[in-house]
């Protein structure tokens, strides 16, 4: 299977995501340049964490006129599965592939902690290796994590079983109390209406291996493996 | 231009000296030239003589103090480098810039050796919490690393946070850059080859940072506040672009010398890497990327605009250099060329507007002084143990202590620092010291950042030996051999003669147990001039030690990890209590004998400690230090969540046994099992341990003292003292 891994400027978890997928994974793995205008011919990209850009402006306001974000939107269009990881998430909505937008967390800080999540469902192909109903370990590292969109949207995204990933404690309870940054319905993770883009404000990446915390997190890049196969 | 010699920083004899080195007098630019260079900050000329005294030697010795950064060898060619740097007056003024760009330029420093960043640590001091421009100075200086060091993908790994009126004036910032690289792979530094370039690459130059050399030569004033240009702005993207640039450039053969631009900007990276390299530099300084117009001529060689690196590039492969630059979004450029007559020419547009030997900038005048012993040491050893009342409430005292923001937990801290990044770090802040893994091989490293200013100050010699022991108690605590040393002092103005005896007694103290502990000292930085009108801070070495781990199995964190484990206290109780926590916190002295340390029980205790580590001997380790075994047993219980049921017997006064910071000490976690081969690995080492007690389901802690049950809390209290001690200040 072959994967992609989009490079910005400062995009510094693309070497962290190429190694699990590579190293861990024994995947055909290459990179993207944010400057390439070469279209997506690998089976999956990811828009990895970091600070594309600076995050100066807005998060992912600015990568989104990369060139290689219409490859990108080409890539989704036909089907291809994309990943955005925590800043990677947040040029999908800047970009338009996922509804509403990521704000500034309401403790107004940078947050990097491990952090349980509650995976809602197993029907997507990024959680096929999850039970529904598993609650995992995957830290978060941000500081605008706080997922926000209008009542209508949020309703869809419920009602269509968008909501991959939410924020909960270590015995899967979901509450304001085990919302670390303030999103709507703790949100953590969503797909699109195709099911072929996920954007998730936790680094998967980061809970890959036991050694780091634990490996809860290799099951979703698993998830896709196997599906292809 | 009696008078200006003045204006930049030098003294009258020193003027002379540059009269009688050039043969006439400096033109205005030359003598600004003059004024960074012999700064202390870049020339350390009152404490170069005194660090002679530190062993740089040893058989994993890389390279050495001089370099960008020091770098130790740790097996199979690979190599991490390693520098501490102080950023203290810029954060007294400007908290969130002064300390963002000292993680900016620790980083170059990194960088210039060759070395990929892969952890970031600091160490941070200041007043008392209770105070609100403390607040507002502890919640800036961690926002600027946080901002700073996240956006570089670079991870904040471990660290230490200190408050103490002694620093209200002036805190204290210091910052670390650890580097991986391959051995064969590491840069110099050297403007080698007469005919080829110099490249100025990275950001523009701008005024901003103008002179900040001398502006951390001086003590701190109210004035000082007039003088916000000497601090520098950063830009995190710009670095990373940077870092990025410089990782692609480094494959190229065709870089021949690299130099970080940070104190004294151009002037010094052109006169530091000619000096080494026995050659001369001239450069157009028509032909700097600026930011301003109209910038003088001086202001361009001085300026300390962030995110700027020199490179010394073969001749006529400039378009190659900037080819990767320019894929990056960076300016590379080239100044100058490399001569062969030994000066630093300036020219503007053509023009020679300055020429100085570049040795003369970079040997300014060493100053040795007169060793006094300073009075406040006359006294200061004297304690009756009759003005301190014994608690009657054991209970209360230990959790004023947990919730000590000395002690307590630094988590609102380091929260906001990403320090998973790069995925290598196995034991995350909050413990001993932080491990990161090398990826790929059966090996990590582990590291910390420590000092101890009350301490230093009570007993300069003693208490720097503490220091260093302290560190490397850590280190092996998390099953690593410590082998190499990065230090930044901090003190008041050497001027004053009770100054130069801390500077002098420390730099012994810390040479002693280098020698000791064979971790000599491959990098450091020396931070001057720390006084303002209150007085002059605690004198405060702090020490970057850096471990090595042969075994990923090995690898050791604080906390508890299963119930019915048993745990056992390694060392002996010392009788003194001067200088610790517990006496300030509880008493409210600052005075006493430190704690005993005897530098061969310590070594032999820490190698006993490493081989029951190394033969899978302990579930935890937790060498015992600020606040003594109480706190120990409340960290490896709060951090694991168990219950502690626990017994000590001693004929010491109980407040001595509970909180006295005892030297080369360590309470572990293992199963019964393994008691007999635990024993019989510390009896070669002639050393003993003691059962104290089990670790429990149960969430309480209990503690007795010869029989007597004196502590019992729950352990939701005592986590809640630790743990939201700080974050409950905003």
């Amino acid at each position: 299977m072959k994967f992609g891994v989009i490079i910005f400027p400062a995009s510094n978890c693309a070497e962290d995501c190429y190694y699990v997928l590579s190293s861990l994974l024994n995947q055909n793995t290459k990179y993207f340049w944010h400057k390439s205008s070469e279209a997506i011919d690998t089976d999956v990209v990811i828009l990895p964490g970091g600070f594309s850009f600076g995050d100066y402006l807005r998060c992912g306001a600015i990568a989104r006129f990369s060139p290689v974000m219409e490859r990108v939107i080409e890539f989704a269009g036909k089907g291809g599965l994309v990943i955005g990881i925590c800043n990677g998430f947040q040029i999908l909505t800047e970009s338009g592939l996922l509804p509403g937008t990521l704000m500034k967390n309401t403790c107004l800080k940078f947050i990097c902690s491990p952090q349980y999540l509650k995976v809602e469902n197993n029907y997507s192909v990024f959680s096929k290796k999850y039970n529904s109903g598993d609650v995992i370990n995957c830290p978060i590292a941000h500081n605008e994590g706080n997922y926000f969109a209008d009542e209508n949207t949020i309703n869809k995204l419920e009602k269509n079983n968008q909501i991959l990933f939410r924020y909960c404690d270590e015995n899967g309870n979901v509450n304001d109390s085990t919302n670390p940054n303030g999103s709507v319905n703790n949100i953590a993770g969503i797909i699109n209406i195709k099911g072929n883009v996920l954007g998730l404000m936790p680094h998967p990446e980061r809970s890959s291996e036991k050694i780091l915390l634990c490996d809860d997190g290799i099951k979703l890049f698993k998830s896709i493996i196997e599906f292809y196969n | 231009m009696t008078e200006s010699y003045k204006q930049v920083g030098l003294s009258e004899d020193e003027y002379n000296l540059i009269l009688k080195q050039l043969g006439r007098e400096p033109n205005e630019l030359e003598l600004n030239l003059y004024g960074v260079m012999w700064s202390e900050h870049c020339g350390y000329k009152n404490s170069k003589l005194l660090l002679k005294m530190l062993p740089v030697k040893g058989e994993r010795v890389l390279q050495g103090p001089g370099e960008n950064a020091g770098a130790l060898d740790i097996g199979d060619g690979d190599a991490v480098t390693m520098k501490v740097e102080s950023h203290n007056h810029p954060s007294a003024l400007s908290p969130y810039q002064g300390a963002a760009t000292g993680v900016g330029g620790i980083v170059r420093d990194i960088l210039a050796v060759g070395a990929y960043p892969v952890a970031n640590l600091n160490s941070l001091y200041f007043g008392k919490l209770e105070k609100a421009h403390q607040r507002y100075l502890l919640a800036e200086v961690v926002k600027g690393i946080a901002d700073y060091g996240n956006c570089l993908g670079i991870p904040t790994v471990a660290g230490e946070v200190h408050f103490d009126d002694a620093y209200e004036g002036n805190c204290l910032v210091n910052a670390m850059c650890v580097g991986l690289t391959r051995s064969e792979d590491l840069k110099t530094a050297f403007a080698k080859g007469p005919g080829n370039s110099v490249m100025v690459v990275g950001n523009l130059t701008g005024r901003d940072g103008m002179g900040g050399a001398s502006f951390a030569s001086q003590e701190l004033t109210k004035e000082s506040e007039e003088n916000r240009s000497a601090v520098q702005v950063g830009d995190p993207f710009v670095e990373k672009l940077l870092i990025d640039a410089c990782m692609e450039i480094f494959q190229n053969e065709n870089v021949i010398g690299v130099q970080d631009m940070g104190a004294a900007g151009i002037i010094s990276s052109t006169s530091e890497t000619a000096s080494k390299a026995e050659t001369g530099i001239e450069i157009d300084i028509d032909l700097v990327p600026k930011r301003e117009s109209g910038m003088l001529p001086y202001e361009v060689m001085i300026s300390e605009s962030q995110e700027r690196m020199l490179l010394i590039v073969k001749e006529g492969k400039e378009n190659e250099v900037n080819k990767i630059f320019h894929k990056w979004d960076l300016h590379a450029v080239k100044i100058g060329n490399v001569t062969d007559d030994g000066m630093i020419r300036v020219l503007n547009n053509g023009i020679k507007v300055g020429e100085v030997p570049a040795k003369s900038l970079t040997n300014p005048p060493l100053y040795k002084k007169d060793i006094i012993k300073p009075e406040y040491l006359n006294d200061i050893e004297l304690l009756n143990y009759e003005d301190l009342p014994e608690p009657d409430n054991y209970n209360k005292v230990i959790l004023i202590m947990l919730d000590n923001h000395n002690i307590a937990s630094k988590e609102w801290i380091y929260r906001q620092y990403d320090h998973m990044v790069q995925l290598n770090t196995v034991v995350t802040p909050g413990s001993d010291a932080a491990v990161l893994r090398i990826k790929g091989k059966n090996k990590a490293i582990a590291l910390t950042l420590d000092g101890n200013g009350r301490y230093v100050y009570l007993n300069p010699e003693k208490g720097s030996e503490i220091v260093i022991a302290e560190a490397c108690r850590n280190l092996v605590a998390s099953g690593a051999k410590p082998i190499g040393v990065t230090d930044c002092l901090n003190f008041g103005s050497p001027e004053k003669p009770d100054i130069y005896y801390q500077l002098y007694y420390s730099i012994k103290g810390l040479a002693n147990a280098c020698n000791k502990f064979n971790t000599p000292v491959v990098s450091g930085n020396v931070s001057l001039y720390n006084d303002t009108e209150y007085g002059s801070i605690y004198p405060t070495p702090t020490v970057g030690v850096l471990g090595l781990i042969e075994d990923l199995n090995h690898i050791t964190d604080i906390k508890f990890k299963n119930a019915d484990d048993c745990i056992y206290l390694i060392g002996n109780f010392s009788t003194e209590i001067g200088g610790s926590e517990y006496l300030h916190e509880i008493h409210k002295f600052v005075k006493g004998k430190l704690p005993e340390l005897n530098l061969d029980i310590e070594l032999n205790t820490q190698n006993a400690i490493l081989e029951i580590i190394r033969n899978g001997l302990v579930k935890s380790c937790h060498d015992v230090s600020d606040g003594g075994i109480a706190v120990n047993l409340a960290e490896s219980a709060v951090t694991g969540n168990f219950g502690i049921d626990v017994s000590i017997n001693s004929n010491i006064r109980k407040d001595i046994v509970l909180f006295g910071e005892h030297q080369s000490m360590f309470v572990i976690s293992a199963e019964k099992k393994n008691e007999n081969k635990i024993v019989g690995i510390l009896k070669k080492f002639q050393t003993k341990m003691s059962y104290l007690g089990t670790v429990t389901d149960e969430k309480i802690f209990k503690i007795s003292v010869n029989g007597n049950e004196i502590i019992n809390l729950d352990l939701a209290q005592i986590s809640e003292n630790y743990k939201n001690s700080i974050s409950k200040m905003f």
